[in-house]
Parts: C-alpha cells; structure tokens; sequence
C-alpha cells in the first residue's frame, strides 16, 4: 500500500485520539477523576430548546429509563396575556417523541426541558430514612440502588416530580447527571444530543467553565427558589409562569 | 394526557406513591396512642371511674402496634432491606428517627408496662396452669416468681413512673408520624406545624372512640352489663378531645381559605371534587359533626342508660369511621393533585395485589384475633381468672 | 437497702433482658452494615463505583470525528455545526469501539428532520422551520445535505 505523508499522519493521529481518551472513556478508565475537583450543574437556555425531545430520548437510551418514566422530560407552555398563574401546559409522553405541532397563536409560547436540579440542600436527601440517597462530593445526587429500601418518602419530598420508583427494581431512581459519562471526561447524553445547544453540562469548580460566563452575563433562574434547595440546574430566560 | 389526569401533571407525578396501606399505618398508630392515653387517665391522674378499661386499653394498643409495621413492610419496594432503618439511620430523616420512636414506644412503655401490671397473674399463672402455657407464663416471669406485697408495691411505683414517660411518647409516637408528614416541604397539602399536633389529637379521638367500642362489644361478649360510670367517663372525653381536634382541623382549614395563596386554589378546587365525598360527607358531616352533635345531647341531656349505649357506641363508631377518612384524606388527597398546581390525576386502588384493598382489609381485622388472644393469655378482669 | 434489691430482683432481670437486647443489636450492627458505608457521608462509599460502571451508549462527537473527519469537516462549516453526531445518528458507542461488528444505521429524515424543523409556535421564531407541505411529499435528503443543510 501506497501511503503519502498526509494519510500516514492521519492515521497515526486517529490511532492517538483512539487509544488515548475517548476509548479511555469507551473502556472506563477512571484512575485519573478526582471528585474534589469538580461541582456539577447544568445551564439550561429555554430560548433556544426546540422541544425536539432528543434529550429525553438519549437520556432512556443512555440510560434504560422505563417506558413511562421520566429522568428528564420537556414541558410545553402557553400563557396567554397577563395571566401568569394558569398558563396551559402539556408534556406528552414527557416529550419523548416531541410534540404535536400547535398552529400560531397570540398566546406566548415556549418549552422547558427539565430534570433532577441536584439541589446542593437537597431535600430528597434529607428524607432518605437509609442513606441510599446521597449527594456525592462533586455535587451530584445519587441512588444506591442496592441500599433503597423503596419507602418513596425521597419521591414525595422531591418538589420538582423528577423522581419515581422503578418498576421492576423497586428502588427510588432519577437522573444522575449521567454520573457514569461526567468522570471519564464526557458530557451527559442529554446535552450530547441537544440539537441548539440549549443544554449544557456545567463544572462550577472548573474556572475554564463557560457557566461562569453563562451565570455572569445573563438573567438567570431556579426552578422554586422558593423550596430554598440550592438547585443546580441554572435556567436563561424562565418565564415567570413556569411551575 | 394521561387517563385519569385532569390539566397538567409533571409526567412522574400521575401514579400515586403512596397506598391506601399508608393510610392504615397512621390509622392504627393513632389508635394505639389513644387507646393508651386512655388508660394513662386512669393511672396517672386516678380517674377511677376509667379503672375498669385499663388493661383492656393497655392490650389494645398493643394489638394493634403489632399490627403497625406490617402495612409498612408490605409497602416497601425492599421489605426484606427495611432493618437498615435501625442499622444505619439517617439523623436528618423523619422516618428513620421513627423507627426508634416506635421500638421505644413498645419496648420500654407498652410492653414494660403491661408486664408490670400483671406481674401477679403472671406468676399465679405460672405456678397454676398445666402444659404448654405453664412454660409460656414461666418464660414471661423472666425467672423471678417473687410477688410479695412489697414487690408489687415498687411495681406499682415503677408502672406509674413508665405511665408517666409513657404520656410524652405516646404523643411522640404519633405527633411523629403528623412530623413525617408536616414536614415535607414539597407538599402544601401536608407542609403545616399543625400536621403533628391535629394528628394527635385526632389520634386520641379514634383511640378513646376504638375502646368505647371494644369495651361495649367485650362486655356484650361476655355477657355482662358495661360500667356506665366508666363509659359515661370515657364519653365525655371523647367529647372533650373531639371539639379541641375539630377546632383544629377548623382553624387549618380557615386559615388556608383566608390566605389564598398558591396551593389554595388548586387544593379548594381538589376538596370540592375528588377529595367532596371523604373529606366533605365521610371526614366532616358523618364522621366529626354528627358524632360530637350525639355526644353533645348525651352531655346536656339527661338520658337512660340504654338510650346513652347506643348513642356513644353509634358516635364512636362514626368517629372511627372519619377518623380512618382524615387518614385518607391527607395520604391520598395529598398525592392527588400536581405540584404544578395545574392538575390531578386519580387514585387507582387496586383489590388483589400486594398494596390494594384486600390486604388493608386483612390488615384492620388482624388486631382483633391478635386482641383475642391477648385477652385470653392476660385476662384484664378479675372474673376471668382461672383457678 | 438488702430487701429493696431482694424485692425488686425482678427489675434487675428484666434491666438484664434489656442490656442483652441492646448488645446483640449493635453486634448485628458491626456485622451486617456494609463496607465502606460513611466513608464521605451517610451513604455506601462503593455506590458512587457501582454507577460509575454503568456502560456508556453514547461515545460523543470527539470519537466519532476521530474516524469520520470528512462529515465532521463539512458540518462544522455548515449550520448543523453544533449539532453533535449522535444528536440525529443515535447512540453508537458500540459502533465506535467495533466499527465491523456494529454498523451504524442511517436515521429516516422523515421523522427525525420534521422533529426539529416541524413548525410550532412554541419553537423559538429565529429557529428554521416548515411547514408540512414544503417538501411536496419529497424527501429532505433530497434538497438538503444533512451535514451542512443550508441551501
């Protein structure tokens, strides 16, 4: 075979990044992540999700969420004039096969994606009666589910639904960053397959971070600042009429 | 949307986590604090004319604490994981510090007590019966067959001083099970200080109704006439203790009305829909405003004995009736609504399955055989003493 | 002081009965909690290990690029730019470990364009979209290159 310089060092280069980090990533390699390092959030730009539903869907692949239950899902709204406290609101399957098309109308119009806000004073964690609930030291919260007792009291004290039992587990179960994707250095599968880059995974502690400009430079908000949970889950552009 | 959601729901939130078998365990924890406060009167603040029903409420509570946990059990996703509670028990949980109010409760108050009390039958038994139950009743001496009158006198002290510990955990064993809920932020159908304290109450109201009932059938059972003193006693604080819970229950319901905030509208629309049968007719007309309407007549109105029989065991049977619909109203009716505030979804109790109808059935008779034979093992009164 | 401790005999077994109790449920305690529970906080330390091993369906675009650098080049010039891979290709971290033994499978543009571009009031008014007669009942593959759609 006749090979030039160019293809050679393609080659080799290809060979580098293939045996380097991402099949480090691929085959777990995991002796390089040091929790202390990181605190993990989200930002979420509601003006540019297209509630395509791409995340819900990668989130079930990725994950094996149940048919019918929900780590993360998209909310469609319609407030209509002045009347911020009965906007109407659907989430069809959670969004998993996107929307059906609404025509144009007067009414304000937008999506939410949504999920586990891994509240820093998390009161899921709180209600844990075991321990099998916990929010790991780089900010993400957790289910041992070999330690849930299944009592749901965790699925009751969640204010924002993202939580339910799994219904062949029995153990409490919710999004978890994609915790498995985050130490090895990739970003979770939600906002790998977020289309408008609506989603983006944050690392707080990293100051290279683009959160801090996110965070800095924009009108942010959380979901209930109200439940005073230190939600980590920054949204741009919330409506006020979003429960 | 989904069948059975009404508006909007957060797509985790349709199915109900917790059952109607959750609704039993305050129901029956409630009758247990009752049912012994009752019997705490007569200890503690020597209401003779409540003596006759002491041990019978000492023994009633105790079926039905044994009974407490199993609709529990049943419950969890995990039962057979469910000793990690006691082994590694999250401080800041309100159910983990529970499982250790309840082994106090039965251990160091309920059982202590009950042991103190019947020591003498204990030993008598002991040293009288024949058979398997001779070496039940010597197992329960623990070895010592001393009843001397100076032994049954530090007994008596002992038992008043557990009586008298007994009344706080009482009201901790179930004002916790009130905290459990109260303080569960995400909820504003459960998130309020009064949570524990018109649990209390209200579990007093069942309680001393369950003994009014069970005193009444006992004696019909055995044939005998029914203290009229005793019940006359325990009637009128039922009564007592029905206005102070029914003030409660009120002054919960006014102050939300007057406050209309966020939760409101969405829990008033609830109340007066899928909650208006239990909460409405059950919980309120039947099963708070008749009973204490009855006992109020018994109170002010001088009546036969007969005729005050009947009224106090209709009332207390109607009381124990609401009292199970409050239960409901506050385990189911606070999961039937979306913490969006922007819809409901229904609750689908199913008959045959682990969580459904017939094992709570099968769960609310259970204290009755488990009383019968603790009614036979330590008989309460001096006639059924075998010689 | 000797009578009182005769007379009550009973209490001190039953004060027994307790200590027993209370020394064979810490013992069970000993035994039976699992390792490395409490190592960071009240939670079994190996969980964290446990969902870290979970395997991974989604390899991200930086593998995918590493082979396909022809797609990746013509994409990122184009508006689909920050549109990763397997935002439309699905997960293939197995087809990137074992490109043979797993192929990838091309996804119907039907669905998977009209999800995105399908036109609804909620989607932001910058955003491109259509209506469901603009193809004429054409295929998008056959107007629009995938990689870089703009026309």
């Amino acid at each position: 075979m006749d090979m030039n310089r160019r293809e050679l060092l393609v080659g080799v280069g290809k060979f580098i990044i293939l045996s380097g980090s991402a099949r480090a990533a691929l085959n777990g390699d995991t002796e390089t992540y040091n929790m202390a390092e990181h605190w993990w959030g989200m930002t979420i730009d509601v003006s540019k999700c297209i509630g395509c539903g791409n995340c819900v869907r990668a989130c079930a692949a990725e994950n094996g969420v149940p048919k019918g239950y929900f780590r993360t899902w998209v909310e469609r709204y319609q407030v209509n004039g002045g009347d911020m406290e009965h906007p109407r609101v659907d989430s069809p399957d959670g969004g998993f096969n996107g929307f059906p098309p609404r025509g144009p109308s007067n009414a304000k119009s937008f999506f939410v994606p949504k999920l586990c806000n891994h509240c820093a004073d998390s009161p899921c964690v709180q209600s844990c009666p075991v321990g099998a609930t916990f929010d790991s030291p780089d900010g993400v919260v957790l289910v041992d589910e070999k330690y849930c007792v299944g009592c749901r009291y965790c699925i009751q004290a969640c204010p924002y639904g993202c939580r339910y039992l799994h219904p062949t587990k029995h153990t409490a179960d919710k999004c978890t960053l994609c915790y498995h994707r985050i130490t090895k250095g990739l970003t979770t599968a939600c906002c790998e397959a977020c289309p408008t880059g609506a989603r983006k995974l944050a690392d707080l502690k990293n100051p290279a971070d683009p959160v801090h400009e996110f965070l800095r430079d924009n009108n942010v908000q959380i979901l209930k600042p109200q439940m005073a949970t230190r939600a980590k889950v920054y949204y741009k552009d919330l409506d006020g009429a979003v429960r | 949307m989904a069948p059975g959601v009404q508006g909007f729901m957060y797509p985790n939130e349709v199915e109900l986590q917790w059952s109607v078998l959750i609704v039993l365990y305050p129901y029956i924890t409630g009758l247990v604090a009752g049912a012994f406060i009752l019997a705490s009167l007569s200890r503690i603040f020597n209401i003779a004319a409540v003596k006759p029903i002491y041990r019978l409420s000492l023994l009633t509570a105790l079926a039905f604490l044994l009974v407490a946990p199993l609709p529990l059990q049943l419950h969890l996703g995990h039962p057979e994981r469910s000793f990690e509670m006691y082994l590694t028990p999250h401080k800041t949980s309100a159910m983990a510090m529970f499982g250790f109010v309840y082994l106090w409760y039965l251990l160091v108050v309920l059982l202590t007590e009950i042991w103190l009390d019947y020591r003498g039958d204990i030993v008598r038994l002991a040293e009288s019966r024949r058979g398997p139950m001779k070496w039940i009743y010597a197992a329960l001496t623990l070895g010592s067959y001393n009843v001397s009158p100076e032994s049954r006198r530090i007994d008596d002290r002992v038992g008043w001083a557990v009586t008298l510990i007994g009344i706080p955990s009482a009201f901790l064993l179930h004002g916790y099970v009130g905290f459990i809920f109260g303080s569960v932020k995400a909820n504003p159908w459960w998130s309020t200080p009064l949570m524990p304290i018109v649990f209390l109450f209200s579990a007093m109201v069942s309680g001393i109704a369950a003994v009014l009932v069970i005193y009444q059938a006992i004696t019909r059972i055995r044939g005998r006439e029914a203290d009229m003193a005793c019940l006359d006693t325990v009637a009128k604080y039922l009564f007592y203790v029905f206005i102070v819970d029914f003030s409660l229950e009120m002054l919960d319901l006014v102050h939300r009305t007057y406050e209309s905030n966020e939760s409101f509208r969405a829990l008033d629309f609830m109340v007066h829909t899928r909650l208006f049968f239990s909460q409405i007719v059950l919980q309120i007309y039947l099963g708070t405003l008749l009973p204490i309407a009855l006992l109020a007549v018994t109170q002010v109105v001088k009546l036969r004995a007969p005729v005050r029989r009947v009224l106090y065991s209709t009332a207390a049977s109607l009381t124990l009736t609401g009292i199970l619909a409050m239960r409901w109203n506050v385990v189911i009716g606070g999961q039937l609504f979306s913490k969006s505030f922007l819809g409901y979804t229904t609750y689908k109790m199913e008959f045959a399955t682990r969580e459904g109808l017939l094992p709570a059935i099968a769960l609310m008779i259970l204290p009755f055989p488990i009383l019968w034979v603790l009614l036979k093992l330590l008989p309460p009164w001096e006639e059924q003493k075998a010689t | 002081m000797k009578k009182i401790l005769r007379e009550s005999e009973h209490l001190v077994r039953l004060a027994l009965l307790a200590a027993i109790l209370v020394v064979a449920f810490l013992a069970i305690r000993k035994a039976v909690v699992p390792a490395g529970f409490g190592r960071y906080g009240h939670y079994r330390a190996p969980a964290l290990d446990d969902i870290r091993a979970r395997p991974i369906s989604f390899a991200g675009h930086e593998a995918c690029e590493a082979c396909h650098d022809e797609q990746a080049k013509a994409k990122s010039q184009g508006k689909h730019a920050q549109v990763s891979c397997e935002a439309c290709h699905g997960p293939l971290a197995a087809h990137a470990d074992d490109p043979d033994a797993h192929k990838a499978v091309k996804p119907d543009p039907a669905t998977l364009c009209m999800r995105c571009h399908a036109a609804d009031s909620a989607k932001p008014k910058s955003f491109p979209q259509v209506a469901g007669d603009h193809a004429g009942g054409e295929s998008c593959g056959g107007c629009h290159n995938p990689h870089s759609p703009a026309m």
